[in-house]
């Protein structure tokens, strides 16, 4: 026999001027089950709460009832007083007769007769609460990075600064990322290489850092706190741990022309290759597609060379399992293709770029050797044109319809340095918008324009067309001036838009985080959870999450590393107990439940029964994770047998709420 | 037909606990009029209101039942209030198949800044539910208070 | 009566001027553009502002080749060409006003003239 004890409080004034709250704790006493019914002037005080304990004491009471403010405000508060004396935290149940009944309303008789009501609902609530208690699930002490650009380094230096083991998974031969291929960077204009390859080398030297590079993630398995990934190592045919970097192979080998990925295929490397010079691990690697002994059989030119004998031609992948607590994607963007962009005519003509291809041609330790040259036949360019917005700020079916953000700024950084190096160069910039929202980042632009005369025009290029002459037809509007411009450029370098990494969409199911029709990840909160995807243990760092320049993709890696630290410092996680479960007599495993639920907590297993006939029968059921259940409910109401249930908020509950406010 | 001027709608509310509770609140504690017709029932999410429940409360007698969640997009559990949206619209075929009025449910999205619009749908909604008089149809007169 | 020209002409081009960025993209493509007064750009956006008598009378409107490179080239699927066409067609319009009344549409009427050609006649030929 359940016993109840109601506790009605005056809030001072607050209820008791509109509510009758002598007849609200009367007409309550009344109702079956309850054994003591009291009003006090502030239930929430220390002085309530004791008279609430001592209730509870005092006649044994099995679930209380507080008719009081809303439970946002204090169901905790007396959740706690419960617990203190040993009552099960989750027999406490709020009546909200402040906020949605005395403050609301001004007729003594009607409020009271609705405070009543409420109260009656939550006592019938009440009788059927279950003592629920909050799982624990232990911790891995141990994150995963995935991605090894700016955003994973930043991210995992952080994380194994706090003492945490850290693995980061790279799919090239070496971490980086893009901003290795960039050469100076905005609005300081350092050099990239000598503030990004000191962070690389103390990642490789950091013993909490492990690097898997030429590594892709291929399952996840598991849920906050015990994540169980396998790592696919990816065949490089040399062998990691005797290869010392020193690079004969690639001066030997005899497979010259393969198109160099790093130099944005303005030249080309050997089929054994290191990305650069700095790359860290600084281990070669051999593409298969162009290896002669691979394809062929016929070459072993490395191997001959090699005073260590690193190179395996019959390597093969790798899995590996390992078991995390966090992880954190920082897959990071590319560039667009520009296929579809016929009028920039990017496919018919050399002399025409893309930006982060200008960052290879300006860099010192790119094709040109620092130098500007056009590609096609290596002379100084004398007018260059840079287009904004392509492929961005278009209609779904023209490209990608947001701005990718950091083009206006490095635009006006290469406009900047090509005038600053070679002065007799003209640069024009065509722009729609300039979009400088960042500190002393329109005061960089000005000084393009200002100081180095970089002709800014407002319009868009509207055709591109190579001339015979070597020249290229830039046509183009000027909206300002209403005219339409003819510019005989020598190079054109469009600032193409950015779109996150191929490999984040199979990413994404594989760890059930959701992503935007861009392929972005989507954060759990825009504004308040902006690091944390809404999956629990998942973090996001960098261009992943939308499109960001590296101070913005430094900040959130390390906010992203301290929302992990937070996480792995934990020895266990307490669960929220108000979990769906399923009733395995009732399951007959139709996978209903699992289809509605955002959080992938529902798996499948097959469990044996004894079946009326003294046999056993194996059948499917479905099984709750509480760990990584929200409890939203919405498999209960999906589950076509009534076997899925919500603690806390039961199917019997809400109908004796209902029953009650109904009667 | 006559026209009961006493006549008092019975209305349950479902709340979801993020947005359309907190919304609840807040127009409580701005001091916003409803009448004292609707008693809300707290729900995680709308998503955990199933239809049972609202069919249920036409049976025990209430004259309307309306429902509150996140605003599409908005949902804390990023997609249960999609699941209302179509579940209650199929519940809406089978009320139309039972004979019951349309209005007597509905599917609100209230936002936890939106106390106002919390306050004025109540209020409408009260209004809707009274102009369509008492719920028969579904009425278990086992269940009739005496 | 602008207004309504205005809601005629957005209708009848089934373009959402709204949706424009003001790149000037369009213009910059475009092979006629030294005849024109008005440029493609412009005529987007006069006919957001309501701009359209200006449009009406002016030569430009002719000089259009409709050769769909701004709507090619749109980066945000505007059809700059569309709105053209539609200002020549309202402007086809308002000359003699109301070239067909519905009460010449029964004689006009055999088994195979298809429906549609009746609703162009009417979008053609009525004020």
């Amino acid at each position: 026999m359940q016993r109840i004890g109601v506790f009605v409080c005056h809030c001072g004034t607050n209820i008791a001027a509109t509510v009758d709250v002598k007849a609200v704790a009367e007409a309550l006493g009344h109702e079956p089950g309850v054994v003591i019914s009291q009003d006090y002037q502030y239930m929430c005080s220390e002085s309530g709460q004791n008279l609430v304990k001592d209730a509870i004491k005092e006649h044994n009471l099995t679930g209380i009832v507080i008719c009081s403010c809303s439970p946002r405000m204090h169901e905790n508060t007396f959740r706690k007083a419960a617990a203190s004396v040993g009552l099960n935290p989750y027999l406490v149940e709020i009546a909200n007769i402040r906020e949605q009944c005395s403050w609301i309303h001004k007729e003594i008789a009607t409020a009271t007769e609705k405070a009543i009501i409420l109260g009656k609902a939550a006592v019938a609530k009440v009788h059927l609460n279950a003592p629920l208690t909050a799982g624990e699930s232990p911790v891995v002490k141990r994150a995963l990075v995935i991605g090894g650009g700016i955003a994973g380094i930043q991210t995992a230096l952080d994380i194994a600064e706090a003492g945490f083991d850290v693995d980061i998974v790279e799919k090239e031969p070496t971490i980086g990322g893009k901003m290795a291929q960039i050469d100076k960077t905005f609005p300081t204009l350092d050099c990239a290489a000598c503030i990004l390859t000191p962070k690389m080398v103390e990642c490789s030297q950091n013993e909490k850092i492990h690097i898997h590079s030429f590594s892709e993630v291929s399952d996840v398995k598991g849920f906050v706190g015990n994540f169980t990934v396998t790592i696919k190592k990816k065949a490089r045919f040399v062998d990691e741990t005797k290869c010392t970097g020193c690079g004969l192979c690639t001066e030997k080998c005899p497979m010259k022309k393969v198109p160099n990925e790093f130099n944005m295929g303005l030249d080309n490397r050997t089929a054994i290759y290191i990305p650069f010079a700095q790359a860290v691990p600084k281990v070669a690697t051999i593409d298969p597609n162009h290896c002669m002994m691979l394809k062929t059989g016929k070459c072993g030119v490395c191997s001959k060379v090699c005073s260590v004998g690193a190179i395996d031609y019959k390597q093969q992948d790798q899995f590996i399992e390992e078991k995390y607590g966090a992880i954190v994607v920082a897959t990071g963007f590319n560039p667009i293709k520009l296929d579809k962009y016929d009028e920039f005519a990017y496919n018919q003509c050399a002399d025409v770029v893309t930006s982060l291809e200008l960052e290879r041609l300006m860099n010192a330790a790119g094709p040109n050797g620092g130098t500007l040259l056009r590609p096609s036949d290596k002379t100084h360019p004398h007018k260059i044109v840079f287009v904004q917005c392509v492929g961005s700020r278009c209609d779904d079916s023209k490209g990608k319809p947001y701005c990718s953000k950091i083009c206006c700024m490095y635009t006006a950084k290469h406009a900047m340095l090509i005038r600053e190096k070679y002065p007799d160069t003209e640069v024009y910039v065509f722009y729609i918008d300039v979009r400088t929202p960042g500190k002393n980042f329109d005061e960089f632009y000005r000084r393009a324009v200002e100081q180095y005369n970089v002709h800014y025009i407002k319009g868009m290029v509207g055709k591109v067309t190579p001339k015979s002459d070597g020249k290229i037809d830039v046509q183009a509007s000027d909206l300002l001036s209403n005219e339409q411009l003819h510019i005989d450029a020598d190079l054109v370098v469009l600032a193409a838009a950015i779109e996150p990494d191929k490999t984040a969409r199979p990413l994404a199911t594989m760890l059930t985080t959701q992503m935007d029709t861009n392929d972005f990840f989507t954060e759990a909160h825009p504004k308040l959870r902006p690091v944390e995807s809404a999956t629990a243990g998942i973090f996001l760092s960098g261009a992943c999450q939308g499109p960001k320049d590296i101070p913005e993709t430094v900040a959130q890696g390390s906010a992203a590393a301290a929302k992990a630290i937070g996480l792995l410092c934990k020895n266990s996680i307490t669960c929220n107990p108000c979990v769906a479960h399923s009733d395995e007599l009732m399951c007959n495993g139709c996978s209903s439940c699992e289809k509605v639920c955002p959080y992938g907590a529902i798996t499948y297993i097959d469990k044996e029964f004894r079946m009326p006939d003294r046999t056993t029968a194996i059948r499917r059921v479905a099984s709750v994770n509480p760990a990584v259940c929200q409890g939203c409910g919405a498999c209960t109401v999906a589950c076509p047998s009534g076997a899925m249930d919500l603690n806390g908020f039961s199917n019997s509950q809400i109908m004796a709420e209902v029953d009650a406010i109904c009667k | 037909m006559q026209v009961n001027n006493n006549f008092e709608p019975v209305i349950v509310a479902f709340c979801c606990n993020w947005c359309s509770y907190a919304g609840a609140d807040l127009s409580g504690t701005n001091r916003l009029n409803y009448p004292t017709n609707v008693k809300i029932i707290r729900v995680p999410c709308s998503c955990r209101v199933n239809p049972m429940f609202i069919l249920r409360a036409f049976q025990k007698g209430a004259d309307g039942v309306i429902i509150c969640g996140c605003h599409p997009g908005d949902c804390h559990y990023t997609s249960g209030n999609y699941f209302t949206r179509r579940r209650i619209t199929l519940l809406y075929s089978m009320l139309d198949f039972l004979g019951i009025e349309r209005n007597r449910t509905r599917l609100e999205w209230v936002s936890a800044a939106e106390g106002a619009k919390f306050a004025a749908t109540m209020q409408q909604f009260t209004e809707d539910v009274r102009k369509l008089g008492p719920n028969r149809r579904l009425e278990d007169l086992r269940c009739r208070k005496q | 009566m602008d207004k309504n020209l205005k809601e005629q002409i957005l209708r009848a081009s089934g373009v959402n001027v709204l949706k424009c960025m003001r790149c000037g993209k369009c213009s910059g493509t475009c092979p006629s553009y030294d005849e024109m007064e008005y440029h493609p750009h412009q005529f987007v956006y006069m006919v957001e502002k309501g701009d359209i008598e200006k449009l009406m009378n002016s030569a430009s409107l002719y000089k259009c080749l409709t050769c769909f490179a701004c709507v090619e080239r749109c980066p945000r699927n505007v059809e700059p060409a569309k709105v053209v066409e539609a200002v020549r067609l309202a402007a086809i319009r308002q000359q003699g006003n109301n070239h067909l009344t519905p009460a010449m549409i029964p004689d006009m009427i055999d088994e195979d003239i298809p429906q549609q050609a009746l609703v162009t006649a009417f979008r053609k030929y009525t004020k």
